[in-house]
């Protein structure tokens, strides 16, 4: 019965990293253009992007 | 485009790429020494393909860094180096068949609001699952140091959640508590604080039931209905941005020394000397000093045909110049101007108006006070008959929990979205959910004329009777002119097989074309002008008449009409059918309008002042009717603030679509009995959820006094019904469906002008 003392850290970490991953995809703009992210997929570019 | 599409001022002139220039340099922003960023609102872009032309055509201009396009948003910003003149972004990209104009940087901020309901939602969404885990392993039978050990980690977790996601609420509560007002947002604060405060009470003394799951998921729940309600208005607040703006940025101002300077409207002052373009909107009031051109008024005052200017012609800020260029003196200063005269109509007409108080605002309204009362009584019912504090304390509690407003908070934003999409799905815009449920209400409806009824532009009525060639010679011609009259020539005419050169026509403001075909004198016109005297006996030709002539010798004569828009009839008898009071107020003269109401059946009134509009529609409101008022000119922006509701086409001027709740962007006017079938809907189904809530409360608050509610109770009957009261929002889409069935043909021919929904 002692396994969720290292079981409890383990899941809130995880849960932490995904929250944290989550603000920063919101922080650097990738939910500004949901439409267009769906849509940039289907074309190729040569170049690399600038932005 | 087809024939007489709304929009699209955006015909290039002689003179009007200098001015531009200006007027995109004024509009970017120095973002480093030498890096310019422009922000241009690109409308019709809506694909893939699109974005991809649109930022190869903007990369490939000299001198831009990066061009990057927001589908969502539609719009494009490029980053360019600090030069003379800006790369021709506009000019290019009318080139590959977009239309684009410049987008305001200052409403371009990033949304803080959203952000911070998305944070919240993300913050309360990971402590409401993990702290469910944690109470799930308590019920499941832990024992008690165990319990203990979980309580501590959930209030660890839910203290900084409730302090980050739970100030959303909090900040509205205690402004709504300090003005003495009561909203939702008081008993959703009392009930998650108390909660939290008698879980943290308990777990401190080793008690069995810890509230922490309950108070967090109430949060997430909330939040979700929040940020739904949120995201709702603000696409459509940027769609409606997105659009054309019609207010000029500035204007050419000729100094006493010589000296041009493109100046912004604001710095105009009165006196000053003003070189306005043909195709250019008039900035301030000014009176004209030289030249010659024909001025459209239909946004300012509703009237149909263009009207000829000359020297001494006083101007109203606002309209667009047709033909000539013309030197202008300016007569007031922006703030003084006729913009600003209806800007200071449509407030005084918004606060007129009564305040409308949101559905779920009057529902809370009875509610907070019911269900306080409640918990209050149940504590002293408690406290008589055990004698027990301690227990009638978190009974009462318990009872504030369960009928905290969860599925209460869900109820109305969950169906307004829903009902914004179906709306959206049929080309509408929907400002707030308010909108809606004032929408819902209306008994009577005020229709503007030009515009609005019709399409505000001419179009060629007697085609049919035209000889091909004359129609051929006479669309060449008109193909030089921006008056409307010769674009709805143009647009007639099959595929143009003349081409004149530009050099061999002349515009004469005010009279008509003319050129040189072959030895003969081709005049295009006026029939006064056009033809010898000889010629002109026939008959008075009603002003919407103009003449082709062959050195003075009548060739065709061509009629126009502005054009009813697409289902006008159809929408007026629907709505008479569903009893609706119905007229029309227009600022147009007398015989134009009663040809437009005689044709769809309404009564009409004609030569209406704005100030008279508000002045009508505050007298139907009097007699106890809500009306809508559906227009697109300045002058109707008052009547749209002074409204119960309000309802503007796309091709609407600037204040009048920010005026108005809803926007439609397809020309079929079918759009306003839609929308009104629409929010009848969504105002049942969100009567249909308080009601279900109601009923759950019934239901549930009698086992809360009784003190049977354990956290897992709680957990299972906030979550059923809030699943419940969103499984019921989703029947609208369900109503959709059968509606879908008979849907109007317009739907699939009518050219998108915002395009697709996401």
């Amino acid at each position: 019965m002692t396994d969720f003392l290292y079981l409890v850290p383990i899941a809130l970490a995880l849960g932490l990293a995904g929250l944290a991953a989550f603000m920063w995809a919101l922080s650097s703009g990738q939910y500004d253009d949901l439409d267009g992210a769906a849509e940039r997929i289907l074309y190729d570019d040569d170049k690399p992007l600038r932005r | 485009m087809s024939c007489c599409a709304p929009g699209s001022d955006g015909m290039i002139g002689p003179g009007y790429q200098a001015r531009q220039d200006a007027e995109v340099l004024l509009a970017s922003r120095l973002i480093e020494p030498g890096l310019r960023q422009t922000d241009l609102s690109v409308p019709s872009v809506h694909c893939g393909a699109c974005v991809h032309r649109v930022e190869s055509a903007l990369s490939a201009l000299p001198g831009v860094l990066a061009a990057r396009v927001n589908l969502s948003s539609r719009h494009a910003t490029v980053r360019w180096t600090d030069a003379a003149s800006p790369p021709p972004f506009i000019a290019a990209l009318q080139a590959i068949g977009y239309d684009a104009h410049l987008y305001d940087i200052k409403a371009d901020d990033k949304d803080a609001a959203l952000q911070e309901l998305i944070r919240a939602l993300a913050v309360a969404g990971f402590a409401a699952s993990n702290i469910m885990l944690l109470s799930v392993s308590v019920w499941a039978g832990a024992d008690a140091a165990t319990r203990d050990l979980f309580h501590w980690l959930s209030a660890l977790i839910a203290l900084p959640v409730l302090a980050y996601s739970g100030r959303v609420f909090f900040r509205s509560a205690w402004n709504a508590l300090r003005h003495g007002r009561t909203n939702m947002d008081v008993p959703i604060s009392i009930g998650v604080l108390l909660a939290f405060g008698m879980s943290l009470y308990e777990t401190a003394h080793h008690g069995a039931h810890a509230y922490f799951d309950a108070s967090v998921s109430l949060l997430f729940f909330l939040l979700i209905g929040r940020t739904l309600d949120h995201m709702m208005r603000e696409r459509a607040r940027t769609a409606v941005k997105g659009l054309a703006r019609l207010a000029s940025r500035g204007a050419l101002v000729l100094h006493p020394d010589g000296t041009r300077v493109y100046l912004p409207v604001g710095e105009i002052e009165v006196g000053m000397t003003i070189m306005l373009a043909a195709g250019e909107r008039v900035p301030v009031d000014a009176r004209v000093i030289s030249g010659r051109s024909d001025i459209d008024l239909s946004l300012l005052t509703g009237e149909s045909e263009p009207v000829p200017v000359r020297d001494g012609t006083l101007l109203q800020a606002g309209t667009l110049n047709l033909s000539g260029p013309l030197t202008i003196v300016a007569t007031a200063v922006a703030r003084e101007s006729f913009l600003a005269e209806m800007m200071r109509l449509m407030e005084a007409a918004e606060s007129g108006r009564s305040t409308y108080r949101r559905i779920a605002d009057r529902a809370s309204r009875l509610y907070a006070p019911v269900v306080h009362t409640v918990a209050l009584l149940t504590c002293i019912g408690w406290l008589v008959v055990t004698g027990d504090l301690h227990r009638a304390i978190t009974v009462a509690i318990a009872v504030l929990i369960i009928t905290c407003p969860c599925a209460l908070g869900l109820a109305v934003p969950m169906v307004q979205v829903m009902a914004a999409r179906r709306l959206f799905e049929r080309g509408m815009l929907l400002k707030d959910g308010a909108a809606l449920e004032r929408l819902a209400e209306i008994d009577a409806v005020v229709f503007d004329k030009t515009g609005t009824l019709t399409l505000g532009q001419p179009c060629l009525r007697n085609s049919a009777t035209i000889d091909p060639a004359a129609l051929q010679v006479a669309a060449a011609l008109a193909a030089h002119s921006r008056h409307p009259y010769s674009r709805a020539l143009a647009m007639a005419a099959p595929a143009n097989a003349i081409v004149l050169d530009a050099t061999t026509v002349a515009e004469l403001p005010g009279a008509g074309m003319e050129a040189q075909i072959e030895d003969h004198t081709f005049r295009l016109g006026r029939a006064d002008w056009a033809l010898d005297i000889s010629e002109r006996h026939e008959k008075s030709a009603p002003p919407a008449t103009v003449v082709l002539a062959c050195d003075g010798e009548l060739v065709a004569e061509f009629d126009f009409e502005d054009r009813l828009r697409d289902g006008a009839r159809e929408a007026v008898a629907t709505l008479a059918r569903d009893g609706l009071q119905i007229e029309i107020l227009s600022g147009d003269r007398d015989d134009a309008v009663r040809r437009i109401a005689d044709g769809v059946g309404v009564a009409y009134t004609a030569g209406v002042s704005p100030g008279g509009k508000v002045a009508r529609i505050e007298a139907i409101t009097a007699a106890g009717r809500k009306v809508l008022m559906v227009g697109d000119g300045l002058n109707d922006a008052p009547a749209l603030a002074a409204a119960h509701a309000s309802i503007a086409p796309a091709s609407a001027a600037d204040i009048g679509r920010n005026a108005a709740d809803l926007v439609f962007l397809h020309e079929n006017l079918q759009a306003v009995p839609q929308a009104i079938t629409i929010a009848r809907e969504a105002a049942r189904l969100v009567q249909q959820n308080l009601w279900l809530a109601v009923i759950y409360n019934v239901l549930a608050v009698p086992v809360a006094v009784l003190g049977y509610v354990t956290p897992l109770v709680a957990a299972v009957a906030m979550s059923l019904s809030s699943l419940i009261v969103i499984a019921n929002a989703l029947r609208l889409r369900d109503g959709g469906r059968t509606a879908r069935v008979n849907r109007p043909a317009w739907r699939s021919t009518a050219q998108p002008m915002v395009g697709r929904s996401a």
